[in-house]
């Protein structure tokens, strides 16, 4: 039979039914619709946390004390004092890491802070003056606290534009005084709105000299990251031996696996970033896959149905010269085109509702969330849900196809 | 061998059921048919007409016995042989008329065509030239459900001669038409015969649409009773 006319006769044969056809395929629709949502979900999601890592620049490595976190719930890293001062002029030192450009400490203290009357939720950050230089953020108004200022244990502040506003209004806030847990701290520069970067919320931070969070709100002696930048990218893996290397043999550690620091790269953040998300999308995806099966088994039990109702017209082509290859061809055709328009639809709608997802996200929660159409899954959905089509058609078909044209015909 | 042969059979069984549920539909029947004759075989229901159309349509396979066609054995073809010989050389018109309903007219007569080997560029010429000879051109496009008994019959006449074939069956085409639709069908398949020459054979109980062929056989109980020359 000629192809056009196979399709014709297919499309005929489908559409016998209407309702009967939408209620059927509307199992493929939503199994294809959820993974093309989940997927997309999946992508944005990953884009966003890449983006913030991306932030953090590609010769920047963050070295935190304790062995690697294990899980969201391991919090040896944050009751580690493995990274002091002595650590931190040691990996300074150049004949140890010859290829470290700048490092700087960081002490980190959440929780709430005033001006006046008015209190506000930050994240004071204690670090040096190489924070805007590795970062690459530079505040509108006033500049970052001098080395002196630093040694000096100066009560400086830099704030980021929600603490700002939150704190003086409309007011730059510039040489008034906050109160940090109970120290006063003079705003010396103002940051504009930067939103994430890395893993800083610049907007809701307090930027102040290390040394003076440590001797007035930590009491500590000892920090919760250094964050350093290698000379160039190339050399950022040297670096990170090096800075191995060097705090090993200042702590006396032989085994790695009991190194009591970690190191974080841009590289690193990103793999681990990509095979949790990746990860997690697989996982969903399966279960979306799920619905496909069960759409596939609606679509046999249809041609199962259908094939009955139509005995007759099997008999009847079968009579007029249909090979039982003719009739197979034809059923599972017909299979074919319904779980494909399923497929189909079910793209066009996972794209426009994960579209419509991102515009919302972007406009009324302010995440910036870049829609992406994951063209593979909507591929791989699309031959999937040919092949459901194929493979829940073809039982149906078979039986279509092994009709004698006699009992076919005498059929009632 | 006569040169225009066109079915000869002999001793023709066909046996339904096993062992001893056994029912003989057709026992031992032989008998041959020209190229242009129109032949009408006869028989209270149950004689085993019907059976013998479903053989020589080649719809069913004998128990026993052989089937030339043309001049060659058919019983031991592939069910794709059997297929392509039913598209070539063969028109059925059923009682029942069987219309594929929702369809057009055109496309119940283009039937045969999509399975043939005929280029698609001869099918419109050929459906409107068998819609012409049963006088349908006028409902070309209309619902095959929406005819009248007479035109549906009418139709499935047209798609029996689309492709031309080297015998139409009719299987009491007129059963379920009332008698002027019916008179008015046998006209048809007479003109076809005798203007177009075209080999007909006819399944009837009726007498009177019988006697519009020119040889009545008569089947009964599985086996030739009679076979008369008009």
């Amino acid at each position: 039979m000629k192809l056009s006319f196979a399709f014709r006769t297919a499309f005929v044969g489908m559409t016998r039914k209407k309702t009967r056809m939408v209620l059927t395929i509307l199992g493929i629709v939503i199994g294809i619709m959820s993974i093309i949502l989940i997927q997309s979900a999946g992508a944005g999601a990953q884009e966003l946390i890449l983006g913030q890592i991306r932030g953090l620049g590609s010769r920047t490595i963050f070295v935190e004390p304790g062995r690697e976190p294990q899980g969201p719930s391991d919090f040896s890293a944050f009751l580690t004092d493995s990274l002091k001062d002595r650590e931190l002029d040691a990996l300074l030192t150049k004949q140890n890491v010859p290829d470290l450009e700048d490092m700087t400490p960081f002490v980190m203290i959440p929780g709430s802070v005033s001006a006046g009357s008015q209190t506000t939720q930050a994240t004071t950050i204690g670090t040096s003056e190489l924070f805007g230089t590795i970062l690459d953020i530079y505040p509108n108004q006033g500049d970052y606290f001098s080395k002196e200022a630093i040694e000096a244990h100066a009560s400086l502040a830099l704030i980021g534009d929600t603490v700002r506003e939150h704190l003086f209004g409309v007011s730059d806030g510039m040489g008034e005084k906050i109160k940090i847990k109970g120290h006063l701290f003079k705003v010396m520069g103002v940051f504009a709105k930067k939103g994430q970067i890395g893993m800083i919320d610049v907007d809701h931070a307090i930027i102040v000299p290390y040394t003076t969070a440590q001797k007035y709100l930590t009491g500590t002696d000892y920090y919760q990251a250094l964050m350093g930048r290698a000379t160039s990218e190339a050399l950022l893996e040297t670096v990170v031996d090096d800075v191995s290397r060097t705090l090993r043999d200042l702590h006396q550690i032989e085994d790695s696996s009991k190194d009591d620091f970690h190191i974080i790269t841009q590289a690193v953040a990103t793999e681990r970033v990509k095979t949790i998300t990746d990860v997690l999308t697989a996982l969903l995806s399966s279960i979306a896959a799920i619905s496909l099966l069960v759409g596939g088994i609606g679509i046999m039990n249809m041609m199962l149905v259908s094939v009955s109702e139509r005995t007759r017209e099997i008999g009847l082509r079968k009579a007029l010269g249909a090979t039982s290859g003719d009739i197979l061809f034809q059923f599972l055709l017909e299979s074919l085109m319904l779980t494909s328009v399923g497929g189909l639809i079910g793209v066009g709608l996972g794209a426009g509702i994960s579209y419509l997802i991102s515009l919302g996200l972007t406009r009324f929660v302010s995440v910036n969330w870049t829609y992406t159409f994951p063209v593979s899954a909507a591929v791989v959905g699309l031959i999937v849900s040919a092949g459901v089509g194929i493979l829940f058609g073809l039982y149906p078909a078979r039986q279509a196809s092994r009709k004698s044209p006699m009992e076919a015909l005498r059929y009632e | 061998m006569s040169a225009d042969l066109l079915i000869d059979v002999k001793h023709l069984r066909k046996v339904y059921g096993k062992e001893e549920r056994q029912t003989v539909a057709l026992d031992d029947v032989s008998f041959s048919m020209n190229s242009g004759d129109f032949v009408a075989m006869m028989g209270p229901s149950g004689s085993g007409k019907s059976t013998l159309l479903q053989l020589l349509g080649l719809l069913d396979v004998p128990s026993a016995g052989t089937y030339f066609f043309e001049g060659k054995e058919t019983t031991h073809y592939s069910g794709k042989q059997l297929a392509r010989i039913r598209n070539e050389k063969m028109g059925f018109v059923f009682q029942a008329f069987n219309l594929l309903p929702k369809t057009s007219v055109y496309d119940n007569v283009v039937l045969p065509l999509l399975y043939s080997k005929i280029p698609s560029s001869h099918w419109k010429e050929r459906v409107l030239s068998a819609v012409d000879s049963v006088g349908l051109h006028h409902r070309l496009h209309h619902e095959s459900g929406m005819l009248s008994g007479g035109e549906k019959q009418r139709c499935a006449i047209a798609r029996a001669l689309v492709t031309d074939p080297a015998i139409i069956f009719a299987d009491e085409p007129t059963g379920n038409l009332d008698s002027k639709s019916g008179q008015n069908i046998m006209e048809i398949l007479r003109g076809l015969h005798e203007k177009k020459r075209h080999t007909i054979l006819l399944i009837t109980h009726e007498e009177r649409i019988a006697q519009y062929a020119e040889r009545i056989i008569t089947v009964r109980d599985g086996l030739i009773e009679r076979d008369v020359l008009l």
